[in-house]
């Protein structure tokens, strides 16, 4: 934590995720309009100019762009943060049973990642979301289920490197099983790495929810910010010069990932070994620089 | 004490033999091993580095790296063989009667919990606590039997010194009240003052708990303060094996001598340090005779084709060396 303080684009990322996560949860609270309700709409309301009445202006439907934004936030931080878990769940479980466990098993699980690694992630969720139809729920799953592989590679490499440690030969000397070495004794040590790369892949599920929702593939009854983009698009705001009705979602998408991925970097190199430097590598902290040693030894 | 005596003793090994099989070939890290070790005694295990004390050590508790193989041989603990008891058995047993204390304490704990819970552990995983709250009464006891205030139980290993670490590991091993503790040398990394602070806590506790102890070390000072008998390894097999004042005052194998030389003698100050000339044998590229003949001053022919196997040169001392196979024969008619 730390870490993330002293790190002011992790704050800044932290500060932007807070502000949409406040604003999904008190959407009611924030939109002047409720976009469900109906309304009676005359043609001079239809792609209408921001105004004090409609911030962002209205959309195709004569409805306030503003408030869909608001309630739109709430699809897409949902969709992130669930597909995410169990990408985590997922992940983080393939894993530590490859690295810890290893041998058949483990290269089995590997060969498996590779594959899931390897299938272009798009076409396939297009072609399950198509199969199985577009609600809510199935968006997260084929999200989470589809983009687990990195947190699994992470999670092997960390746990291949801590079963060596002593402390774990020292705990099967105290009697302890695997399952209990792995709770006890690897799960904590792993756990903040995969926090770190589950904050960044919760960006990656909120750019996947968008553009599915975006292809026309999203949950029909829910507003989604890549939703409202797509009626944009196919109901002519271009041709109408109506770029409130683009600009707002688009830039509500990049908001939320920029923020997530700020606060995954952050979290990732204050918990991953392999990107933090040695203490003796700061350059004012460093006792005899290389060159210096070598125009010494001369 | 221990080598020669009539009852039934503590902890027997025998016939130990450990590789490793990796793709450089095997490495015969632990070659035909004996030694028995009687309750409330402790033996010393002397031997350069890389010659196989640690993995003998890890074999008696199965413990041994993946690559490790216990090839053949018995370990008997109160009679029975550790090496036919199934996983859940052996996992009951270890810690419970048979623990250790291992080397570099930094290491072997977690560095991200607290001491008390990795002692407490111990306690939960055999059942004598329901769970690490109630099992922190006991760990307070424990750490203050090695002198370490209760009120550090909550700390985590960064918070402790390098010699509390290694307090903190005996009182660990200590846990369960296990019959033998094996402290892989527990010394090492250790100043001279925390040196002598542990080994006194560890001849203390082994004297007031009758603990069988044995002490893995390349430091014959320490083994001739603590230990009863003593066990010198050389490149994987057991070189001489006695009782410490045998060793120290009537080595028989070539190696003993020349190790027990190459430490100074406050006695005989200006009697000359020597080094052994040479390296210890490579465990996967063996001499095909005696292992030590490449650097023994008193090697003859047969050393070099023929590997000499330990045996009896009079009651309680044993030594592999072909120079004392005539004296083996009178001992055993």
């Amino acid at each position: 934590m730390r870490a993330l303080t002293r790190n002011r684009l992790g704050v800044v990322g932290s500060v932007m995720l807070a502000l949409a996560i406040l604003t999904a949860v008190m959407a009611p609270w924030i939109a002047p309009y409720d976009p469900e309700a109906s309304t009676e709409v005359s043609i001079e309301d239809i792609y209408a100019r921001p105004t004090a009445a409609h911030w962002l202006g209205t959309d195709d439907g004569g409805k306030d762009v503003f408030s869909a934004f608001i309630y739109g936030s709430r699809v897409s931080l949902i969709v992130g943060f669930a597909a995410s878990l169990i990408s985590m769940i997922i992940g983080g479980i393939v894993g530590l049973v490859a690295g810890f466990y290893g041998g058949r098993l483990g290269n089995l699980l590997m060969r498996l990642t590779d594959i899931f690694l390897v299938i272009p992630d798009l076409p396939l969720m297009i072609v399950i979301v198509a199969i199985v139809g577009p609600s809510l729920w199935n968006i997260i799953l084929v999200i989470g289920l589809l983009g687990w592989t990195g947190t699994a590679r992470i999670v092997r490499a960390q746990a291949l490197s801590l079963r060596e440690r002593q402390f774990v030969t020292r705990a099967r000397a105290i009697g302890a099983g695997n399952l209990h070495i792995l709770r006890r004794h690897i799960l904590p040590l792993v756990l903040p790495l995969m926090v770190a790369n589950t904050v960044l892949v919760i960006s990656l599920s909120i750019l996947s929810e968008s553009t599915l929702s975006f292809l026309g593939l999203g949950d029909p009854t829910t507003l989604s910010w890549g939703g409202m983009l797509n009626f944009a698009f196919t109901r002519g705001a271009i041709s109408a010069g109506a770029w409130w009705a683009l600009v707002a979602p688009g830039l509500g998408i990049v908001w939320v990932v920029l923020s997530c991925t700020l606060v995954g970097n952050t979290l990732e190199e204050a918990f991953n070994p392999r990107l933090q430097s040695h203490h003796l590598q700061g350059e004012e902290k460093m006792v005899v620089r290389p060159a210096q040693a070598q125009a010494a030894e001369r | 004490m221990g080598v020669a005596d009539p009852q039934p003793p503590l902890l027997e090994v025998r016939h130990l033999s450990t590789h490793y099989v990796t793709d450089e070939g095997v490495f015969r890290a632990v070659d035909d091993l004996s030694f028995r070790v009687m309750k409330g005694e402790s033996m010393g295990l002397v031997g350069e580095s890389g010659c196989g004390k640690t993995t003998a050590m890890l074999s008696l508790l199965r413990l041994l790296p993946a690559a490790g193989r216990i090839v053949s041989g018995e370990v008997l603990l109160e009679g029975r063989d550790l090496m036919a008891l199934d996983e859940a058995e052996m996992r009951a047993l270890r810690w419970d009667r048979l623990s250790m204390i291992f080397q570099g304490a930094m290491n072997a704990l977690n560095p991200v919990r607290s001491v008390g819970d990795q002692i407490g552990e111990a306690l939960v995983i055999h059942g004598l606590a329901p769970g690490l709250g109630a099992a922190a009464p006991r760990v307070g006891e424990l750490l203050e039997m090695v002198g370490i205030p209760r009120s550090r139980e909550a700390h985590f290993p960064h918070q402790y010194s390098g010699g509390m670490r290694q307090r903190a590991m005996i009182a660990m091993a200590l846990a369960c009240s296990p019959q033998v503790v094996i402290a892989d040398e527990p010394t090492t990394a250790l100043d001279v003052m925390i040196q002598a602070q542990i080994l006194e806590l560890l001849e203390r506790l082994q004297r007031e708990l009758g603990l069988a102890v044995i002490l893995v070390t390349h430091d014959l000072s320490v083994v001739a303060e603590l230990c009863h008998s003593v066990l010198v390894m050389y490149g994987g097999a057991l070189a001489e094996y006695s009782n410490v004042d045998r060793i120290f005052n009537d080595p028989r194998h070539p190696y003993t001598r020349l190790l027990l030389s190459a430490f100074p003698d406050l006695s005989r100050p200006e009697g000359k340090l020597i080094s052994i000339p040479g390296h210890p044998p490579r465990l996967n590229d063996l001499p095909p005779g005696c292992r030590f003949a490449p650097r023994c001053p008193q090697a003859f022919d047969r050393c070099r084709l023929e590997s000499p196997s330990p045996r009896l040169v009079e009651p309680g001392h044993w030594v592999a060396c072909h120079l004392y196979e005539e004296a083996a024969l009178d001992a055993a008619g």
